[in-house]
C-alpha cells in the first residue's frame, strides 16, 4: 500500500525551556498511540522541538486504516432457526444489526452450542480523511503551567501562533484557537523568514536555510562542540553541566557560543558564589583552568550567529560584572554581620505558620542534637562541636548574600564561620548539615556534622507529620522523602547504630513539648515508622537488595539502619550458597510453630522426652550467650546455621503439639523463644527459596 | 546615544502609533506600574483596554543613599497594556526595541520563562522577561488573575525598566550617570531625593505613625468601598500599600505580621476588584458597547 510522512508543527511564542523536552516526548506519544489505536501503519517517528516549535515527522505512514475482519457472535442456534428450519426473528434481526443478511450466517461451536456467526468485513477508511482528528492530540497535551491569552479559551503551554499539519503534500485542515493549520513555517525570530514547507521531508533543512536547527539533539551537540572548540583554543577546561546543557539548548534555536571576561578581584569572592550568579542567574558556562582553578572568564550561546557577537559578548559582561559588584557588596556586609545579633534576628522568621520560627525549630534541633551525640558517645570534642553548630547552624540565612542567593545556604555558613572565628569542624558542620543536598549529593561526613544534619531533617519530618502534612502519593511538596532518605543514608555511611525507632520517639517527644502537634503521640509515631521503613525499603533497594532480603531484615521494628543493610547484604551473599535454602527452612520452620505459642514463656527442661529436646535447648542456650555478649551479623548468621542439624532433629523426633497441654506449653514456650532469636536477625520465613 | 527622555518620547510615539491611550503617571504612590488603577482596574473585565504610561515606582526597601551603581528607591517603569492581547504583541515589542536603535541582528534577545505573581494584590500571571545581551529589560506577562478575579479576556502587560534600558543603550555603569536630556544626569534630578528618602526610610521615618497610618487607610478604604466608591477606596490600598512598604523595609514588620499584612492589603485589593466589575457591570461595560457599535456601523 502506499505511503505518505507525515508532518505536525505547533508554533508557539517561546515556551518554558525546563518543558521543552517533556512536551515533545509527550505529543510523539500520544501521535503513535493514536495512529496505532486506528490501525494505520507508519514506519518511524521523528521529532523535533525549540522554544517556539513542537515539531513530530512521522515517516510512511499509510495511506488508508488496516482493513478488518471480525467475526460477530449472534444467537444460538436453536433460537435463530424456528421449528420448521427457518430463520427467526432474532436471527433476521442480529445480521440486520451488522448491516448483513441471513445468507452470511454460519454456525460455529462454543462450548458445546452452536451459535449463528457472521464475518463482517470493514473497510479501513482512508488515513486523509480523519487525520483532522488529531487537531485533538495538539488541544489535549498537557502542561505543568499553562495559561491563556486574548479571549481564547483554550489553556496552553503558551499562545499557539501557527500550525502545519501535512500529509504529504497535502493540509490536513483544522484549526485551534483562530489559528488555522497550512504549510507556513517561521524562520529564527530575527535572521530567518516565513518559508512554505511543500512536504514533510524538506522540514529540517527548509527550517535550517531560516537559521532554525530544529533537531534538538543535534543543537546539543553543536553547542557542545563550540564549547569544545573555545576550550581548544584557549586551553580552559570547561565543565558542561548536563542541566545546564539541556536548558540552554532549549534556550535557543540557532546556538552561538561565545566567550566573555570579568575583572579578576572578583575571584576574591567564594567560588560558589561566582559559580551560582554566572550558572542560576545566567546560564553562563563558568570557565576553569585545565588544573581546575576557576579563571574571570565565562562563556554563553547566544541564539543566533556569529555577527556582532563581541556586541552581545560586552553586553553580558556588562550584567555579570554588575551582579558580581552586588555580590561582592553583599560580600563586605556581611563581613560586618555579628553572629549573636544574626541569630537573634531567626526569632522573627517564621519556618512554617504552623510550626513556630526558626529560632525554635533550632532550640529543638540543638536538643536532638545533642541527645543523639550522648547516644553515640561523641567524644567531648565533637560533642561540643556538634553543641555550637546546631546553636548557630541557621545563622547564615538573615545574611545579604543568602538572601540573594538561597540555594547558598550552608556554604556562606561556613565561609563567614570561619572568618569569625569558630572552630573548623563547627563551621564545617553548618555545611554539612543541608547534605546530601540532592540525590547526587553526599552525605555529611564529620560526626557533628552527621548529627547535626539527622537531627534537622528529623525535627523537620516530625514538625510537618505533626501538622498533618504527611507525603502521599505525589504529593510532597516540602520533600519530606527525599530528607527522611538523607537521614537513612547518613545513618549507614557513618555506620551508627542508632535504634531509629528510639531516635524518632526522641523528636516526637520535642515536637510534643512545642504544643503545635495535631496528632495523637501514638498516631504520629505510627505514621513516621511506616514512613521511613518505606524509606530504609526504598534506600536497600538503591543497593540492589532482593525485595524478600529487604522485608526479612525490616522485621516489625526499627533497629539500627547498618545493622539492617548488613544482615540484607549478608543474605544477599549467602543466597547462592549450598545449604542455604535448607537452612532457612529450618529455622522457618521454627518460626511457623511459634506462631501458635501465646509467648516466650520459662521453659522447664523436666518437661522434655527426648534428648534431642535436650539437644536443640543446650545449643539455642549456647548461642544465645555467645549473642549476648555481642556478635558481628555475619557471626550472628553463622550461629543460627548451626543450629540446622539440631533443629531438623528435634523437629524429626518431637511433636511439639503433643496432646498433654503442659507438655505442648512447655515445647511451644520454646519455640518462640528460638524464635524470637532468630527473628532478631531476620523474619527468614520472607525469604524466597528455590 | 539616546538619552531617557527621547527613549520615552520614543516609546510613547511607537505605542500611541498602536492604538494605545497615552496616559500620564497615577498620583499616589506605588511599588509598581501594575498597581496604577490605569492597570490593576482595567485589566478586570471583558472592555478593552489600550494604554501606555510612564510610572515613577517607588521601593523603599531598594533605597541605597544613591550610593548604590544599579538601585534607586525610586526607578521608572514604561507600561503597557493590551487588552486583548494582540496576536502579534512579541512583533510590536520587538519593533519598540528597533524604535529605540537597538537591532535585535546585532545582539542577543531572548523570552526566558518568568511568572509573575503579586501576592498582595491577587494577581497572577505568565510570561517572559525579556533578556537583552543577558540583560533584563523588560517584563512581559499575559494576566492570568487580577484582584483574584479571572481575566477574560486577557491583557497582556509590558514593563520596560527604564533606567536598566538607559543604561545599556547609554552603556552606562552607573545609573546616576545616566543622560537624561541634555544637560541634565539622572543624578542632577533625582540623587537627593534618593538619599533623602533613604535616609527617611531607613532612619528617621515615624514606626508608628506608619502603623497608625495603615490602619486608618485601610478603614478608610473599607468605608470607600461600602458606598460603592471604587476609585477612591482603591487610593487608601494604594496608600496602605506604600505604608507597609515603608515599615517593611525599616525591618519594624516581623514575618509573621508580613503574611498578615499582605492578606489585608489582598483582601482590599480582591474587594475593590470585584466593585469595580460590579460597577462598570451596572454601566453595562460601556467601552465593550461603543466598540461594538463602531465594528455595526
Amino acid at each position: 500500500m502506499s505511503k505518505r510522512d507525515l508532518l505536525l508543527e505547533i508554533g508557539l511564542e517561546e515556551m518554558p525551556a525546563r518543558f521543552v523536552t517533556s512536551s515533545i516526548q509527550q505529543l510523539a506519544e500520544k501521535m503513535q498511540a493514536w495512529l496505532q489505536d486506528k490501525k494505520i501503519n507508519f514506519d518511524d517517528v521523528q521529532t523535533f522541538s525549540t522554544p517556539r516549535r513542537l515539531a513530530v515527522l512521522i515517516q510512511g505512514v499509510s495511506e488508508a486504516q488496516e482493513d478488518l475482519h471480525e467475526e460477530a457472535k449472534g444467537p444460538a442456534k436453536k433460537i435463530a432457526l424456528t421449528e420448521n428450519g427457518e430463520w427467526s426473528k432474532a436471527a433476521i434481526g442480529f445480521t440486520r444489526g451488522q448491516g448483513m443478511t441471513v445468507e452470511d450466517i454460519y454456525f460455529k461451536e462454543i462450548n458445546g452450542i452452536e451459535y449463528a456467526h457472521v464475518q463482517k468485513f470493514i473497510k479501513g477508511s482512508k488515513t486523509a480523511d480523519i487525520l483532522p482528528e488529531i487537531k485533538d492530540i495538539v488541544t489535549h497535551l498537557t502542561f505543568p503551567k499553562n495559561m491563556r491569552w486574548a479571549d481564547q479559551d483554550l489553556r496552553y503551554i503558551r499562545p499557539i501562533k501557527w500550525l502545519i499539519a501535512l500529509f504529504g503534500s497535502d493540509v490536513v485542515p483544522f484549526e485551534i484557537a483562530n489559528v488555522s493549520t497550512g504549510k507556513i513555517t517561521y524562520g529564527h525570530r530575527f535572521l530567518g523568514d516565513r518559508v512554505e514547507i511543500s512536504s514533510p521531508e524538506h522540514y529540517a533543512t527548509e527550517l535550517l536555510r531560516q537559521y532554525v536547527m530544529v533537531n534538538a539533539k543535534e543543537r546539543k551537540e553543536a553547542i557542545v562542540s563550540q564549547l569544545k572548540k573555545i576550550e581548544e583554543e584557549n586551553k580552559w577546561s570547561i565543565p558542561v553541566d548536563e542541566d545546564l546543557l539541556e536548558e540552554v539548548t532549549n534556550l535557543v534555536e540557532y546556538p552561538t557560543a561565545l566567550f566573555g571576561r570579568f575583572e579578576e578581584e572578583f575571584l576574591e569572592l567564594p567560588e560558589e558564589v561566582l559559580i551560582t550568579s554566572m550558572k542560576e542567574h545566567q546560564r553562563y558556562f563558568p570557565v576553569k583552568s585545565q588544573d581546575g582553578k576557576l579563571l574571570p572568564y565565562f562563556v554563553t550561546v547566544r541564539n543566533g550567529n556569529d555577527e556582532h557577537i563581541e556586541t552581545v559578548a560586552r553586553g553580558n559582561e556588562k550584567v555579570l560584572r554588575a551582579r558580581l559588584a552586588d555580590a561582592a557588596f553583599f560580600y563586605k556586609e556581611d563581613q560586618r554581620m555579628d553572629i549573636n545579633k544574626a541569630l537573634a534576628k531567626l526569632e522573627t522568621i517564621v519556618y512554617h505558620e504552623e510550626i513556630g520560627t526558626l529560632a525554635e525549630k533550632g532550640q529543638r534541633v540543638r536538643k536532638l542534637t545533642n541527645q543523639l551525640a550522648d547516644l553515640m558517645n561523641f567524644p567531648d570534642q565533637d560533642k561540643k562541636a556538634a553543641d555550637r553548630a546546631a546553636e548557630i547552624c541557621k545563622f547564615d540565612l538573615v545574611t545579604n548574600m543568602v538572601y540573594e542567593f538561597p540555594e547558598l545556604q550552608g556554604f556562606m555558613g561556613e565561609k563567614y564561620a570561619l572568618q569569625k572565628g569558630e572552630e573548623p569542624a563547627v563551621a564545617k558542620a553548618i555545611n554539612e548539615h543541608y547534605m546530601p543536598r540532592n540525590a547526587e549529593d553526599s552525605t555529611a561526613g564529620s560526626e557533628a556534622g552527621a548529627a547535626l544534619a539527622i537531627a534537622d531533617k528529623l525535627d523537620s519530618i516530625v514538625s510537618t507529620f505533626a501538622i498533618g502534612k504527611i507525603p502521599s502519593g505525589s504529593q510532597d511538596p516540602y520533600a519530606l522523602r527525599r530528607q527522611a532518605t538523607g537521614i537513612v543514608q547518613t545513618l549507614i555511611s557513618m555506620d551508627w547504630d542508632i535504634h531509629l525507632e528510639k531516635l524518632i520517639n526522641l523528636a516526637v517527644e520535642l515536637v510534643e513539648n512545642a504544643g503545635f502537634s495535631k496528632l495523637e503521640n501514638n498516631e504520629l509515631k505510627d505514621e513516621l515508622i511506616t514512613f521511613f521503613k518505606l524509606r530504609v525499603k526504598h534506600v536497600l533497594q538503591e543497593r540492589g537488595i532482593r525485595y524478600d532480603l529487604i522485608d526479612a531484615t525490616l522485621g516489625s521494628e526499627l533497629h539500627s539502619v547498618p545493622s539492617l543493610v548488613r544482615k540484607a547484604d549478608i543474605l544477599n551473599l549467602k543466597k547462592e550458597e549450598e545449604g542455604f535454602k535448607e537452612s532457612m527452612e529450618a529455622l522457618s520452620r521454627v518460626l511457623n510453630i511459634s506462631s501458635k505459642a501465646e509467648g516466650a514463656k520459662k521453659v522447664e527442661t523436666d518437661l522434655f522426652e527426648n534428648e534431642y529436646e535436650h539437644n536443640l535447648y543446650n545449643k539455642y542456650l549456647e548461642v544465645k550467650t555467645t549473642i549476648s555478649n555481642g556478635v558481628t551479623e555475619e557471626d550472628y548468621y553463622r550461629l543460627l546455621l548451626s543450629m540446622k542439624e539440631d533443629i531438623n532433629a528435634y523437629f524429626d523426633h518431637t511433636m511439639v503439639m503433643a496432646e498433654d497441654e503442659k507438655l505442648k506449653n512447655n515445647r511451644l514456650s520454646f519455640m518462640a523463644s528460638l524464635a524470637d532469636m532468630i527473628k532478631s536477625f531476620a523474619n527468614v520465613r520472607e525469604i524466597l527459596v528455590k | 546615544m539616546m538619552n531617557i527622555q527621547n527613549m520615552i518620547l520614543t516609546l510613547q510615539k511607537h505605542w500611541s502609533d498602536q492604538g494605545c491611550i497615552l496616559m500620564q503617571a497615577y498620583d499616589v504612590e506605588k511599588g509598581a506600574g501594575t498597581m496604577s488603577p490605569y492597570t490593576f482596574l482595567r485589566a478586570i473585565g471583558p472592555e478593552p483596554w489600550n494604554v501606555a504610561y510612564v510610572e515613577p515606582s517607588r521601593r523603599p526597601a531598594d533605597g541605597r543613599y544613591g550610593e548604590n551603581p544599579n538601585r534607586l528607591y525610586q526607578h521608572h517603569q514604561f507600561q503597557v497594556i493590551m487588552k486583548p492581547s494582540p496576536d502579534n504583541i512579541q512583533e510590536l515589542y520587538l519593533d519598540s526595541l528597533r524604535a529605540l536603535g537597538i537591532n535585535p541582528l546585532e545582539h542577543d534577545i531572548r523570552f526566558v520563562e518568568d511568572n509573575w505573581e503579586n501576592p498582595s494584590l491577587g494577581c497572577a500571571g505568565l510570561g517572559w522577561e525579556v533578556w537583552l545581551d543577558g540583560m533584563e529589560i523588560t517584563q512581559f506577562t499575559y494576566f492570568q488573575q487580577v484582584g483574584g478575579l479571572e481575566c477574560k479576556p486577557v491583557s497582556v502587560e509590558i514593563t520596560y525598566g527604564i533606567e536598566r534600558l538607559a543604561s545599556y543603550i547609554q552603556d552606562k555603569e552607573n545609573v546616576f550617570d545616566l543622560e537624561w536630556t541634555d544637560g541634565f544626569t539622572v543624578r542632577d534630578i533625582f540623587l537627593q531625593p534618593e538619599y533623602e528618602h533613604s535616609k527617611y526610610t531607613f532612619e528617621t521615618s515615624d514606626t508608628d505613625m506608619l502603623f497608625n497610618l495603615f490602619t486608618i487607610y485601610e478603614k478608610e478604604a473599607h468605608r470607600q468601598m461600602e458606598e460603592g466608591l471604587v476609585h477612591p477606596a482603591y487610593d487608601y490600598v494604594l496608600k496602605c500599600s506604600h505604608a507597609f512598604n515603608l515599615l517593611d523595609a525599616k525591618g519594624a514588620i516581623s514575618v509573621t505580621e508580613r503574611t498578615g499584612y499582605i492578606g489585608r492589603c489582598r483582601n482590599l485589593a480582591r474587594k475593590v476588584a470585584k466593585t469595580f466589575y460590579e460597577e462598570r457591570e451596572k454601566l453595562g461595560f460601556p467601552i465593550l458597547m461603543a466598540k461594538e457599535e463602531n465594528s455595526h456601523e
